[in-house]
């Protein structure tokens, strides 16, 4: 594409359409996002009842599992948004929708993917939000503003990370069904082996490995420290069994993993939107 | 002056060749119609033409840009209305043409103007602001319609805007086609509706199995056969060695010419008789000597039908038939999607 200023400007008003395309939907059938708010909040309230008695010791940094649990449940919803990200175009792809973007004299196709990843990182904002502030209501404390901006940066990462993958399946599964199905395989299993519930050393050495390997891990912690007064980006996040990582070194290799799904994925969207 | 030149365009889907060597010459500010049966391949040329599939092979140029290589020039250039009509169920229908207005960057002030003024043309003021899920067949195929005209488009692309259409509807974008044409706007209408094509059409081209089999002006095709239509049965329901006898008969009398048998209808003899008032007569005496009788003969001017039943032994609405049997809808809708 030609970068001009008319190009730049078309550009703009091609993603803000879209953007606002799927703003409207959500205003229109808000159940899901609700439901991505109410969600985590039960869990917080059902887990936190359930492990309230938990021995502090096992929970490093923090003096409640309600406080442990917060920064898990802040990535798992954004996360699962993100991974859902992929549906609207997977219907747009079946209904036929898709190519009445494909026949119009778009700037650049790019501004379908950058549409969905606005709303899905606006989206995952006002939902962590309203988590985090129910948390706070709870008592579990609230991050300062250095760290709030460290939550933030980390979501907006995780979840251009999870987009593009999600946005990737929606060109390369067959159906909306198939997208369904396999994020109903991927999203609590990931949950699961990553340290949003329990921290490494409470796990078995094989599923150690795997959080310390699992990019949810990468996020949840910095989260997770993000919320203590005291906060920098050198301070130890976790101890995988391969080594201690910092705050900057979590932040820093979900960077690279989102550049690296950024740069594989982009082959396969300049084919099908080209 | 030409304004689209296709030359031979094929395109395969896997075992399916659905385009054969496609040569056409669209004039500018021309209605051009594309007749055929579905799965005659009309929606591919057309989705060829509006950048959405990339042929095997040949050239497609607009205003001399050429398709393949340039196409968001030509997406420009282009106003679209695809067969299956695809709007957001939950925008309102003005919502929907906001938003196709800014896909084709359109600016805030002519884009107000535009809506308005289609939302007038289409004669959908009255339920233009609820949303695209209740709207029936006919306000969502001229909602759709109004999508593909914002931009005021040189070229407009419509893959059947009338299939399954009230009258009411199909009145109304007939007179907006007509309108359009007056103002200088390249139309290319498929449809597999005769009269559809007949009334609208200045060009048309009958494609049959991805080939064209005929084109030119619908007066011009029709008045090729010379003469009037006939379709002459000797019993009800006859067969392939009685029709043959009779077709021998009727290969003697001067003045009858092009006779098919229609095997789908009864093995019906269909010909083409001189206007000759005494020609008729001659063709009752002939079978009754041969001691045949007539069952049923009717006598009608030539229509695109018959053109297209010349060129393949079948009507139009057979190879319809033939066709809905013969496709797997599924698997074109998957082939359909990017």
């Amino acid at each position: 594409m030609e970068i001009t200023k008319n190009n730049f400007i078309f550009l703009y008003q091609e993603t803000a359409a879209l953007t606002k395309r799927l703003f409207i939907q959500l205003k229109r059938r808000p159940s899901t996002f609700f439901a991505g708010i109410l969600q985590p909040i039960i869990w917080l309230f059902l887990f936190g009842a359930l492990f309230a008695n938990a021995p502090k010791d096992f929970l490093p940094g923090v003096d409640s599992y309600g406080n442990f649990l917060g920064a898990g449940l802040i990535v798992f919803t954004a996360f699962s948004g993100a991974l859902n990200s992929g549906l609207p175009l997977m219907f747009d792809r079946e209904f036929g929708f898709l190519n009445r973007l494909l026949v119009a004299p778009l700037a650049s196709r790019l501004s379908i993917v950058l549409s969905s990843f606005f709303y899905i990182t606006i989206l995952s904002f006002v939902q962590s939000l309203a988590i985090m502030f129910i948390s706070f209501l709870l008592g579990y404390g609230f991050p300062n503003f250095y760290g709030l901006g460290i939550v933030f940066a980390t979501l907006i990462l995780l979840v251009l990370f999870v987009t593009s993958i999600s946005l990737c399946l929606a060109f390369v599964l067959p159906g909306h069904i198939e997208l369904i199905a396999l994020i109903f395989v991927v999203n609590l299993p990931l949950l699961f082996a990553s340290t949003a519930l329990a921290p490494i050393s409470f796990m078995p050495s094989w599923l150690g490995w795997i959080a310390s390997f699992n990019p949810l891990t990468f996020a949840i912690e910095p989260i997770r420290i993000a919320y203590s007064a005291n906060f920098n980006l050198d301070l130890i996040a976790f101890n995988a069994p391969y080594g201690d990582l910092t705050c900057r070194n979590c932040i820093s290799l979900l960077f690279l993993l989102t550049i690296l799904s950024l740069v594989i994925i982009r082959p396969l969207l300049n084919k099908k939107l080209t | 002056m030409n304004q689209i030149q296709i030359k031979n365009l094929s395109k395969n889907y896997l075992d399916v060749k659905a385009l054969k060597k496609i040569n056409i010459n669209i004039a500018e500010g021309s209605l051009f119609g594309i007749l055929g049966p579905n799965g005659a391949g009309k929606t591919t040329l057309l989705r060829t033409l509006a950048t959405l599939i990339s042929p095997d092979e040949g050239t497609i140029k607009i205003n001399n840009i050429d398709v393949i290589k340039e196409p968001r020039k030509i997406r420009e250039l282009i106003g679209y209305v695809a067969q299956e009509i695809a709007l957001d169920k939950i925008l309102t229908g003005r919502e929907l043409l906001d938003f196709q207005a800014d896909l084709y960057h359109i600016d805030q002030s002519n884009k107000l103007e535009r809506i308005e003024l289609l939302i007038n043309q289409l004669d959908m003021q009255n339920w233009i602001d609820r949303k695209c899920g209740t709207y029936s067949g006919g306000m969502k195929r001229r909602i759709d319609l109004a999508a593909g005209l914002l931009h005021l488009p040189k070229v407009l692309i419509l893959d059947e805007p009338t299939v399954g259409l009230d009258i009411e509807s199909r009145n109304i974008i007939w007179g907006l086609l007509h309108d359009l044409k007056k103002d200088g706007m390249t139309i290319i209408l498929s449809s597999h509706y005769l009269d559809e094509i007949d009334k609208l059409a200045d060009t048309v081209v009958i494609i049959n199995d991805g080939k064209i089999i005929d084109q030119g002006n619908p007066t011009q095709l029709k008045s090729k056969f010379g003469g009037d239509r006939i379709i002459l049965k000797v019993r009800e329901f006859s067969d392939s060695l009685e029709s043959e006898k009779v077709k021998k008969i009727l290969e003697k009398i001067d003045g009858i010419s092009q006779i098919v048998i229609n095997a789908s209808q009864g093995y019906s003899l269909n010909f083409i008789a001189d206007r000759d008032k005494d020609l008729i007569t001659k063709l009752k005496v002939e079978l009754a000597f041969s001691k045949f009788k007539i069952f049923s003969l009717s006598q009608s001017q030539p229509s695109l039908d018959d053109v297209y039943l010349q060129a393949t032994g079948k009507t139009l609405q057979d190879a319809e038939i033939y066709m809905t049997g013969k496709r797997d809808l599924k698997k074109e809708s998957k082939q359909s999607m990017r």
